[in-house]
């Protein structure tokens, strides 16, 4: 980078300019999040009143007491734990094997087996023939059936693929003297110097099952099997138009918006603290799936 | 010449070849190197462990996305569950008469584009724009910081997102209203307001992901010859002129290579995110195909139906991509894959 001293006052304007933008964006991506946990921490009169702007008014826990107090919640809570630690097993099963048999020379029909499985990524079949597929194959309302037919994707296959294809040959050949077969070569040399690319793998496995919501929606009924989004959604399309609640929220300190907020705190919290350890891989992981053939 | 008379070892001559020419055959039918079929025996004894590893994801493949391409048919039949996908009659192109003439269908498609056409717009520069700005921060610690938090909104999900909006836009007690208040705005209840779901859901799209988006143009930006700088500094141009002279030229390739990608993924809108914030009132402007889709299919049951849509959907998409594909191989010398 240049040297302060040596800017112009032009310069100098310049990059202060930028700073003060680029503070203002950081501003307004966090407001929303400092928003919404002053909004769980206040009282529900004080939320409906619209007096919340950025410090909790009314300073009361009876939101998170609400959710606590729901064995739902921790139901939720337990499932979106397997479903994301399952299903991220499951993936790297399924890719880091797949990956090194689709990188190796050897391979007979490796284009082919390439271009099956690329193709997935320009033409899928859609929704519709998704879920009949579900049905057909017994799996509606399964939890090993999110964690199974979301295992796999091309992209993270095609990157670790990739990224298998650049680590040079002299490498295994001191394995393959001791007479190491592929499992071995696999495990032994391949895994422990691909370290970068399936820290990313993992993260975005990891991130998109935690996150995971749609499919969870339409594909499971009992609602001991839901994941945390899915009672998030529930909670926020009941709070918003149940007679019940609005009863019940006049004599509590709590309202349909200060439990909103209270779930979605609840459910932020383990990717905040997951966030500082995953975010040296993402900068990279983002550029190993990049342009390559 | 062999001399017929000679013998080898006590046995006639004529004996011995007709011995080694027999031996010669019967080793010819055992011992073929060239014929394939030894050759594939040989290769799958000796690299069997590729196969046994690779067969899962090929098994997993063909189970859960290819079979669903076979179970597409029903979009050229009047499909029942009982009859199930094969047993169904087939209607030829019936469904997609039904399709295009469905007032609803055409207005989520054009949805789609529009949206899409929006996130274009706007959605694109931004991140591009961020980028360059971070490239313009002298303080280390800052940009650090700065960087950390604007990647987060990328790792949340949409549930929490749509929460998030939900509770800012609220007709009363929203941030958005409070603030409008200030001003002697009346409160507005921006969800069920037809003409604001497409600013907020594309709004949300730019704060979610512009700042995730500026990695792939960081990298470029770094990537750039630093000498070029330094002869520009020589040369008297200040950092307003470098940025547009040489970090944007610089980084043209990127920008249009992801370019190419967001025309390639236009009937992508994240329609996740569209469920979790539409509503009735808002269709107008807000449904889009797979939305759609989601809703007569899932929701109502019309599989053949909403499988037609989605076929048509997935084809004007790979139609899409295949182009963005080819464009990104003229210029770029790289395909995407």
């Amino acid at each position: 980078m240049m040297n302060w001293n040596l800017y112009s006052r032009g310069d100098k304007f310049f990059a202060i300019m930028v700073s003060i933008m680029v503070g203002m964006f950081t501003v307004a991506t966090l407001y929303p999040f400092i928003y919404i946990a002053a909004v769980s921490f206040s009282s529900g009169f004080a939320a409906q009143a619209g007096k919340v702007v950025i410090t909790p008014i009314d300073a009361t826990l009876e939101a998170y007491g609400y959710i606590i107090v729901d064995p739902q919640f921790w139901i939720s809570y337990r499932n979106t734990f397997i479903y994301t630690i399952g299903g991220t097993i499951m993936s790297l099963a399924f890719i880091i094997p797949g990956a090194y048999a689709l990188s190796r020379r050897q391979l007979k029909g490796r284009r082919f087996f390439n271009l099956f499985i690329a193709f997935t990524m320009w033409f899928n079949a859609g929704l519709i023939p998704f879920f009949l597929n579900m049905r057909d194959l017994n799996l509606l309302d399964s939890m090993f059936g999110i964690i199974l037919a979301f295992a796999v994707n091309a992209f993270n296959i095609i990157l670790l693929r990739n990224f298998f294809e650049s680590i040079p040959q002299s490498f295994e050949e001191a394995a393959r003297m001791d007479g190491a077969n592929d499992f071995q070569v696999l495990w032994k040399v391949y895994v422990p110097l691909s370290k970068p690319a399936i820290a990313t793998i993992t993260l975005f496995c990891i991130v998109s099952r935690w996150n995971g919501f749609f499919w969870a929606m339409v594909l499971l009924q009992s609602e001991d099997k839901i994941p945390l989004q899915v009672f998030l959604r529930h909670t926020i399309a009941q709070l918003s138009d149940d007679d019940e609640f609005a009863i019940l929220q006049t004599e509590a300190a709590f309202s349909a918006e200060t439990v909103t907020a209270a779930i979605i705190v609840c459910s932020i919290i383990p990717v905040l603290i997951v966030y500082p350890f995953i975010q040296k891989y993402f900068e990279k992981g983002i550029l190993l799936g990049g342009v390559k053939e | 010449m062999v001399d017929r008379n000679s013998d080898v070892g006590g046995i006639p001559i004529e004996e011995v070849v007709v011995e080694a020419k027999e031996a010669l055959r019967d080793r010819a039918k055992t011992y073929t190197p060239d014929t394939s079929w030894t050759r594939m025996v040989d290769h799958f004894k000796r690299e069997w462990q590729l196969y046994a590893m690779l067969a899962p994801t090929i098994i997993w493949f063909v189970v859960f996305l290819y079979k669903p391409m076979y179970g597409l048919q029903i979009a050229f039949k009047d499909y029942s569950i009982f009859r199930g996908v094969s047993g169904s009659p087939w209607i030829g192109f019936e469904h997609f008469e039904v399709l295009f003439n469905n007032d609803q269908f055409i207005r989520a498609f054009w949805n789609t584009i529009k949206i899409s056409a929006l996130n274009l717009i706007f959605g694109f520069p931004a991140p591009i724009i961020l980028a360059l700005m971070f490239n313009e921060i002298l303080n280390a610690r800052f940009k650090k910081t700065t960087q950390t938090i604007v990647y987060l909104p990328h790792f949340i999900s949409s549930v929490i997102i749509a929460g998030i909006v939900i509770t800012a836009f609220a007709p009363t007690g929203g941030i958005v209203n409070i603030i409008l208040g200030w001003f002697g705005i009346d409160s507005i209840y921006f969800l069920t307001r037809p003409e604001w779901f497409r600013p907020i859901f594309v709004g949300t799209g730019i704060w979610q992901e512009a700042g995730f988006g500026s990695i792939v143009f960081l990298a470029a930006i770094a990537g750039v010859n630093p000498s070029l700088y330094e002869s520009a500094v020589v040369d008297g141009a200040n950092r307003w002129q470098m940025m547009w002279k040489i970090t944007l030229p610089s980084i043209l390739p990127t920008i249009l290579i992801m370019l190419i990608i967001r025309i390639g993924n236009i009937m992508e809108v994240s329609f996740e995110l569209v469920i979790l914030l539409y509503q009735p009132a808002t269709y107008e402007t807000a449904d889009v195909v797979n939305t759609w889709i989601y809703r007569q299919g899932l929701q109502s049951g019309q599989y053949d139906l909403a499988a037609a849509a989605g076929l048509f959907n997935a084809l004007v998409a790979f139609v899409l991509v295949m182009t963005a594909n080819t464009l990104s191989r003229r210029y770029s010398r790289t395909s995407l894959w």
